[in-house]
């Protein structure tokens, strides 16, 4: 094992060469540019194709081209990017191809400003382009999981066949850290079942989205949804802490849970009974780990978020409002103070 | 004219269209798609080009010719074949990859991914219908409609005064260097058809070589929205299509252009440990020390006083030492304002929150920034600044130094490095609990390649940590 000291858009980066990502194409966006630059740094000398796409749609489209032949494949963005890119994720949705995108939010709506935001959690999460499809998100919090989560974005995204994000923000795309890491590098192989890769094997496979007949397409969304469905029972991952003896649970994600985790610690010393829920994957949303906190007598939950509630509508859905859940949120490129966390904690939670 | 054209790389039925009738195309009696589709076909076969070629289907009329090529088929969103393609290429280096478009597809919303592909010079052969209407959706407007024209969204006739002139797609490509290959081309009469046959087999054979970008545009009459039988739609392209356009080989560098070798993908752990320089650039594993200190560290000054690396620098040493740390800097715009701030935080455990709000270490450069984060200091903590900033006020409770940097880095040699100077008392007085070796570590690293910088750094550090040592409290 080796550990060196990365920046998070690097390890994005290094989590995609020893994933056996093939190809990256890209266009230039702060805060996620640098993982662009690297890809054009690392790819390269590794045998790797790299892209500098002419917009994001290109980008994406070029992934779709990439990801039909049965390869490893990626792009990066931020909010104004991913909003472009929209189109080719239904298509990729559509198609059931796997890729990977990772996104490093910046603040919206519009050209914004390049802080960091969470704000794309909707677009991202609940699908945002045309149709019935999900994406699996991962939700990385430090620059160990921004390469650790890229690794496990294409394995999701090749075992389901579909577009797999990394949703990052601007602190973690921007930060540095020491990345330990990965013990082993991929050789992935393409699978000639339904790949389109100019060769005589994959020469009767046909790629597309298009049904034409009504019912056709009706079951191919509800062969979809019980695949989303699977994903859903299968993938759902979290961590909890100090929840045990809790009665109110903040929930964060990215770095607002390294903010927050600060504010329950401050919290406990004051002896409020408080602990974090952090969703490492936002589809699907760790909703059984939640409801168990619910289900062992969980009072409140309180969601930190750069973003207007956005997950917290997902937090109602997943314990299907059975308990008030409050927000504590900050936008425009600020990050929630751990004060503010704090004090709604004292405003909410009761003294053990 | 179809009946002239064996059928040879389609397929002999059409399964994937549905419906009783499976040897009938989806295409309109008389238009002329089914007459390029035999063409495209004939050559994949003739050229023995099945197996590799891939035919990417557009979004307009031929949005089903998956339906019919008996080859690897992929169906794309409206106008960006060319990016698919390149991604297709890109991926695989012998693939042959054929897209095959309309004039709304091609020259309207996917004109720049046409226009950068083509420029790139990727590895594809486009066949560019241009039959000067949106087929698909009822015969609008298309780029490429003639003045004059009447579509159902010019029912006057295309005006070029509200609407612009009949774009030239084979010229604007002839603007670019890379493309190996363009023609225009109609089926007008049997002649023009034979020039067309070949056309299109010498882009395919270019896609055969691997040479790069072919680009044929094919005139054709919309019979159905033009509402045109066969000799009207037939005269139309003759007498009007082809005096806007005029047909021919606009540029052929096919023989003397070699083909484009790219490189295969290396998986090997070894080459990725090797590219990232894991062989020099190690550090141990964070180990978990909870009697170790949490120390936040802000550092501040202008851009290009080295703030930003000062932190890069101690982080590194902390991360050389095996601790836990980060750091997170200011960016974008913040920095082009003048000024930049990093903070650093070094701790025995887990990092929380990167961001350094209260700082218990304050290294400020300049007196913006020490005036605005003085007060954001934590009482007990150090405060040091450039001694050229002058008097100031300490705050209270915080130990304040004004530092002669920018003297000690004058001495020990390299005047540019105030910020390496600021290390080296940092590594004094500062409670990191980090060994020497870490500190020279970390500055070697962080000028990896530059011998002359490195010696120099080492000295300013040493000058630098020897001041702080007698300035100890
Ligand atoms: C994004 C998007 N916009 C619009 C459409 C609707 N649409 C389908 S075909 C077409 C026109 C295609 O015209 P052209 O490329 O000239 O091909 P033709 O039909 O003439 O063969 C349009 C606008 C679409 N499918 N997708
Ligand atoms: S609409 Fe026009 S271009 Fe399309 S198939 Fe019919 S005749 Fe051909």
């Amino acid at each position: 094992m080796a550990t060196q000291l990365v920046k998070g858009n690097t390890a994005v980066v290094i989590g995609a060469l020893y994933a056996g990502c093939d190809s990256f194409f890209g266009y230039p966006i702060t805060p996620a540019s640098e993982i662009l630059h690297e890809a054009a740094k690392l790819f390269p000398p590794a045998g790797r194709r790299m892209v500098q796409a002419e917009s994001e749609e290109a980008a994406i489209n070029m992934v779709y081209g990439a990801a039909t032949t049965g390869r490893r494949t990626m792009t990066a963005s931020s909010g104004p990017g991913i909003s472009l890119k929209q189109e080719g994720v239904s298509y990729l949705s559509g198609a059931q191809l796997p890729a990977v995108i990772v996104d490093v939010m910046r603040a919206g709506p519009g050209l914004g400003n390049i802080g960091p935001e969470q704000g794309d959690y909707n677009q991202v999460v609940k699908g945002g382009g045309h149709g019935n499809y999900r994406t699996i998100v991962l939700a990385p919090a430090s620059v160990q999981e921004m390469c650790d989560f890229t690794i496990k974005a294409f394995e999701l995204a090749h075992k389901w066949r579909m577009v797999a994000y990394v949703l990052a923000d601007g602190v973690l795309g921007q930060m540095i850290e020491p990345l330990r890491f990965p013990e082993t590098s991929v050789a992935p192989e393409t699978d000639p079942s339904w790949a389109v890769d100019g060769t005589a094997a994959t020469r009767p496979n046909v790629v597309t989205s298009i049904f034409l007949d009504f019912d056709e397409l009706e079951t191919f969304n509800h062969e979809l949804q019980a695949k989303y469905a699977a994903v859903a029972a299968a993938e759902q991952d979290s961590e909890s802490n100090r929840l045990d003896d809790a009665d109110v649970a903040l929930v964060a994600y990215g770095i607002s849970a390294r903010i927050a985790q600060g504010a329950v610690d401050a919290a406990r010393k004051e002896g409020f009974k408080v602990g974090l829920f952090r969703p490492k994957t936002l589809f699907p949303f760790p909703q059984d780990a939640l409801n168990a906190f619910v289900d062992r007598g969980g009072k409140q939950l309180i969601c930190v978020e750069m973003s207007n509630g956005q997950m917290r509508d997902d937090v109602k859905l997943a314990i299907d409002c059975r308990c008030p859940v409050h927000l504590v949120c900050r936008l425009g490129g600020n990050l929630v103070a751990q004060d503010e966390i704090l004090a709604k904690i004292r405003a909410t939670a009761k003294k053990a | 004219m179809e009946k002239v054209i064996e059928t040879r790389g389609l397929y002999k039925t059409f399964p994937r269209k549905g419906g009783s009738a499976q040897t009938a195309t989806h295409y309109c009696p008389g238009c002329e798609h089914g007459v390029l589709h035999k063409l495209i076909g004939e050559a994949l076969a003739d050229l023995e080009l099945q197996d590799r070629a891939v035919v990417i289907s557009p979004v307009g009329c031929a949005v089903f010719a998956y339906y019919y090529f008996d080859t690897g088929n992929v169906q794309v969103a409206h106008g960006r074949a060319a990016a698919v393609g390149t991604g297709i290429s890109r991926t695989k280096h012998d693939a042959v990859v054929v897209s095959y478009q309309g004039d709304g597809d091609l020259a309207s919303i996917g004109l720049n991914e046409t226009m950068q592909a083509a420029n790139r010079g990727e590895k594809l052969a486009v066949f560019f219908i241009n039959n000067t209407v949106y087929g698909m959706t009822g015969g609008q407007m298309a780029p490429t409609t003639l003045v004059g024209e009447k579509t159902v969204t010019s029912p006057a006739g295309r005006d070029p005064l509200q609407t612009g002139y009949p774009l030239h797609m084979a010229e604007l490509i002839s603007q670019l260097q890379a493309p190996v290959f363009i023609a225009r081309t109609s089926f007008s009469n049997m002649a023009k058809l034979k020039q067309a046959r070949q056309a299109i087999r010498q882009a395919l054979e270019i896609q055969r070589d691997g040479k790069g970008y072919a680009f044929v545009e094919v005139l054709m009459a919309c019979p159905t929205n033009q509402k045109m039988n066969v000799e009207a739609a037939t005269r139309f392209v003759a007498e009007q299509m082809e005096t806007e356009f005029p047909l021919g080989i606009l540029r052929d560098r096919s023989a003397e252009t070699p083909p484009i070798v790219r490189a295969e993908s290396d998986y090997r752990k070894e080459t990725l440990d090797r590219l990232l320089r894991l062989d020099v650039d190690h550090a141990p594993d964070a180990q978990p020390d909870p009697a170790a200190p949490t120390v936040k560290v802000k550092m501040a000054g202008f851009g290009g006083q080295g703030v930003l690396s000062m932190g890069v620098i101690l982080a590194r040493a902390a991360c050389g030492a095996g601790k836990f740390t980060s750091w997170y800097p200011s960016y974008g715009p913040e920095q082009r304002g003048g000024t930049a701030n990093c903070g650093v935080v070094i701790s025995g455990q887990p990092v929380g929150t990167p961001m350094v709000a209260e700082a218990d270490v304050l290294v400020a450069m300049n007196r913006p920034s020490l005036e605005k984060f003085a007060g954001e200091t934590k009482p007990g903590g150090l405060l040091l600044y450039a001694a050229e900033i002058g008097e100031f006020a300490a705050p209270a409770g915080v130990r304040t130094l004004a530092v002669p940097a920018l003297d000690l880095a004058k001495e020990g040699g390299n005047p540019r490095a105030a910020n390496v100077a600021m290390v080296g008392v940092l590594a004094a007085l500062g409670d990191f609990g980090l060994p020497e070796a870490a500190y020279r570590a970390a500055l070697a690293a962080n000028f990896a390649g530059q011998n002359k910088v490195v010696a120099q750094n080492e000295a300013v550090f040493a000058l630098a940590r020897q001041w702080g040592e007698r300035h100890r409290a």
